[in-house]
C-alpha cells in the first residue's frame, strides 16, 4: 500500500545532490551541527585570544557549564514529554538552604550530618517537582503556569529561610571532595564531572529504556500515547521530578565549590540558560524530540560564548543578543525541518 | 447470557456522558467469536466512545461488559490488551517523531536486563515488526527505522493496523479503518479484514462507506442517539437499505428542528 509515497522520496532522492545530502545529515543530528558550531567558536577564541586556551580559562568554562549541564538535561526530558519548568533555578538555590538548615550546627541548623542534609536538599526538589507535576497534569494548570507561581513561592521561601543573608556551606572533607571542590591535578571540579554523568545517564533514558520512548510518546502525541496505554501523566510527573532532582543536586554542588550558600543564587537566569541550552541543541519546545547530549553541546556553546567574550572584553550586552539570535535561529531550523519531514522531503 | 460461550464481547446498558454531553445513553449489543461486525451512526452518534470504552481508554458512567463470557471491568488499555482486544483508533495513535518499530511494541516494548535495569531490544523489536509487517502484506515501507512523520497516509494506517494484530489479540476494533484510504487502499484493507477473519479473528469494523460493510461484515448494528437501534445480519440488507435508513433519520431530525 501507498506505493506513491515512498516512489516519490524516491525519487527525491536521486535527484537530490551532494549539497543536499550534506544539508539532510546535518538536520539528521543534530548534534553534529551544533557540535561544529561549538569547535568553530572555541578555534575562534582560541586563535584570536591567547588567554583563551588556557587552564585556567577552561576550568572557568567548566565552573560555568556544569550546574548549567545538570539543570539542562531534565529541563531536555520536561521538553520532550511537552512541558517547561521555569522554577528550577529556585529549586538550585533551595536545595543548599535545606541542607544548611539540617546540617548546620546548632543553632543555626539541626547539626544533622552533612549526607543526611544533602539527602533532605534532595528531597525537598524531588516534592517540589511532584507538585509541579501534580498540579500541571491532575488540575490541568499549564506548566507555564504553574511552575511560574512555584518560582516566586519558592524565591519567598529561600529569602525568609535565610532572612536574605548568605551562609556558609557547611560540609566536610571527604563531602566536600566528593561534591564540588577542586581537586589537585583534575582539570576540572567535581561538580563538572557529575554533570558529564549526569548527562550520559539521562541521555541513556531518553534513548534506550522504555521511560525515554514513553517521554517522547507523550510529547510527540500526548493523545496517541495515551491511547496506545502510556500513562502520560505518571510520565510527566516523573519528569518534572527527574529536573527538580537534577536541579537541587546542581545547586548543592555549586555550593560546595562556592562555599557559599546564596537565597537569589541560581534564580530565573540559569533556568533561562538551561532552557537556552536545550533549544539550541536540538529539542524542540513543542515536545516530542530533542536529545541530552545537545543540549550538553549547547551549554558548551553558551560557556564558551560567555568565557570568550568576557577574555575579549566584550560588553555582556553582546552575549545575550548572541544567545537570542541563537534561540530564534535554532527554534526556526526546528520548526521547519519537522514541517519539511511531514511534507515528505526528509527522511 | 453467554452460556453457549461463543461471544467474544457482550456489552449491556452501557452509558456514558461527558459532562453535559451524553454520547451513549443505553448500548447493549454482542459481537460473535470468528463474526465482523459493522459499526455504522451518524457523526456524533457515539461509535468512537463505544469503541474507546471496549479497549479501555474510556471508562463508561454504567453499565456491564462480558469478554468471551465472563463479565470485565475493562479500566486501562493495558486491561484490554491482556484480555486479547487491540484497537486501531480513528487518529491511529501514533507518535510521528518515533521510529516505526518503535509505535509498534509502543508500551509493549522488548527489554533486556536485570529488576529495574533494563533496557530496550531493538533488535529484537526491529525484526519482529519487519516480519509483522511482511506477515499481513501490505507495504512496500523501506525500513522500520523511518519516522512515521516521513510515511503517507495509507503507510501510517497500515502500521497502525499491524500494531495491532502482530501480538496476536483475538479481538480487534477497527474505527473507520478505511477513512483515510483511496479506493485502492481502501480494497488492500478490505482484504486484510478477510483475511484476519479467516484466521478466526473477532471484529467491530466502524465504516461510514456501506457498501463496504455490505462487502466485509457478516452484521450490521446502527448506533443512533446514544442506543443500537438497528441489528441485521448483512445478507438480509444491502447498502441500499442502510442508506435509506441513515438517510430518514437525517430527514426526521431535519423536520424536528424546523418544527422548533
Amino acid at each position: 500500500m501507498a506505493l506513491e509515497g515512498s516512489q516519490a522520496t524516491a525519487a527525491a532522492e536521486r535527484r537530490a545532490g551532494l549539497g543536499w545530502r550534506v544539508a539532510r545529515a546535518f538536520v539528521q543530528r543534530r548534534e553534529a551541527s551544533i557540535l561544529v558550531i561549538a569547535a568553530g567558536l572555541f578555534a575562534y577564541f582560541g586563535l584570536s585570544y591567547s588567554a583563551f586556551p588556557t587552564h585556567d580559562a577552561i576550568q572557568t568554562m567548566g565552573d560555568f557549564a556544569a550546574p548549567v549541564a545538570l539543570i539542562t538535561a531534565g529541563e531536555v526530558m520536561l521538553l520532550i514529554c511537552g512541558e517547561i519548568d521555569l522554577a528550577v533555578g529556585r529549586v538550585f538555590a533551595l536545595s543548599p538552604i535545606i541542607m544548611y538548615l539540617a546540617s548546620a550546627p546548632a543553632p543555626d541548623g539541626a547539626g544533622l550530618p552533612i549526607w543526611i542534609g544533602a539527602l533532605f536538599g534532595l528531597l525537598t526538589a524531588l516534592a517540589v517537582g511532584l507538585v509541579n507535576g501534580f498540579i500541571t497534569t491532575v488540575l490541568r494548570v499549564p506548566a507555564f503556569i504553574t511552575t511560574l507561581g512555584m518560582l516566586f513561592f519558592l524565591n519567598g521561601i529561600n529569602l525568609k529561610a535565610t532572612n536574605s543573608f548568605q551562609v556558609l556551606t557547611p560540609g566536610t572533607h571527604a563531602f566536600n571532595v566528593v561534591t564540588g571542590e577542586y581537586v589537585p591535578h583534575l582539570l576540572f571540579n567535581a561538580e563538572f564531572y557529575w554533570a558529564v554523568g549526569a548527562v550520559i545517564v539521562v541521555q541513556f533514558i531518553l534513548t534506550r529504556t522504555r521511560w525515554g520512548l514513553h517521554t517522547i510518546a507523550t510529547g510527540g502525541n500526548p493523545v496517541g500515547a495515551a491511547e496506545a496505554g502510556v500513562d502520560i501523566r505518571m510520565i510527566k510527573i516523573g519528569n518534572f521530578m527527574l529536573a527538580n532532582l537534577l536541579a537541587g543536586f546542581a545547586g548543592i554542588l555549586d555550593s560546595v565549590r562556592i562555599t557559599s550558600i546564596l537565597p537569589l543564587q541560581g534564580g530565573p537566569d540559569i533556568m533561562f540558560q538551561a532552557v537556552a541550552a536545550a533549544v539550541i541543541g536540538g529539542t524542540a519546545l513543542l515536545g516530542g524530540a530533542g536529545t541530552v547530549v545537545g543540549g550538553f553541546i549547547g551549554v558548551a556553546v553558551l560557556a564558551i560564548l560567555n568565557i570568550g567574550f568576557t577574555i575579549a572584553g566584550v560588553s555582556a550586552l553582546y552575549f545575550d543578543l548572541i544567545i537570542g539570535l541563537a534561540i530564534l535561529a535554532s527554534m526556526i531550523a526546528n520548526v521547519q525541518v519537522a514541517r519539511l519531514k511531514n511534507l515528505g522531503r526528509l527522511q | 447470557m453467554s452460556e453457549n460461550g461463543r461471544e467474544a464481547i457482550r456489552v449491556e446498558h452501557v452509558a456514558k456522558s461527558f459532562g453535559a454531553v451524553t454520547a451513549l445513553v443505553d448500548v447493549s449489543m454482542h459481537l460473535k467469536q470468528g463474526e465482523v461486525l459493522g459499526l455504522i451512526g451518524d457523526n456524533g452518534a457515539g461509535k468512537s466512545t463505544l469503541v474507546k470504552i471496549l479497549s479501555g481508554y474510556i471508562r463508561p458512567d454504567r453499565g456491564k461488559i462480558f469478554v468471551n463470557g465472563e463479565e470485565v471491568s475493562i479500566r486501562t488499555v493495558d486491561q484490554a490488551r491482556a484480555l486479547g482486544i487491540d484497537t486501531v483508533y480513528q487518529d491511529l495513535a501514533l507518535v510521528p517523531t518515533l521510529s516505526v518499530y518503535h509505535n509498534m511494541f509502543l508500551k509493549r516494548e522488548e527489554v533486556r536486563g536485570w529488576g529495574p535495569f533494563r533496557w530496550l531490544n531493538n533488535r529484537e523489536m526491529r525484526a519482529r515488526a519487519r516480519r509483522a509487517i511482511d506477515d499481513i502484506g501490505i507495504g512496500t515501507l523501506r525500513s522500520v527505522e523511518s519516522e512515521v512523520a516521513t510515511l503517507s497516509g495509507g503507510q501510517r494506517q497500515a502500521i497502525a493496523i499491524a500494531r495491532s494484530v502482530h501480538t496476536g489479540a483475538s479481538i480487534l476494533l477497527l474505527d473507520e479503518p478505511l477513512a483515510a484510504m483511496g479506493a485502492k487502499e481502501g480494497e488492500i484493507i478490505i482484504d486484510l479484514i478477510r483475511d484476519l477473519k479467516a484466521q478466526g479473528k473477532s471484529m467491530i469494523v466502524v465504516a461510514h462507506n456501506f457498501i463496504h460493510i455490505v462487502a466485509v461484515c457478516d452484521r450490521v448494528n446502527l448506533l443512533q442517539h446514544g442506543r443500537i437501534t438497528f441489528d441485521k445480519l448483512t445478507k438480509e440488507t444491502s447498502a441500499d437499505e442502510l442508506t435509506e435508513i441513515v438517510a430518514a433519520e437525517y430527514r426526521a431530525s431535519r423536520r424536528a428542528s424546523a418544527a422548533r
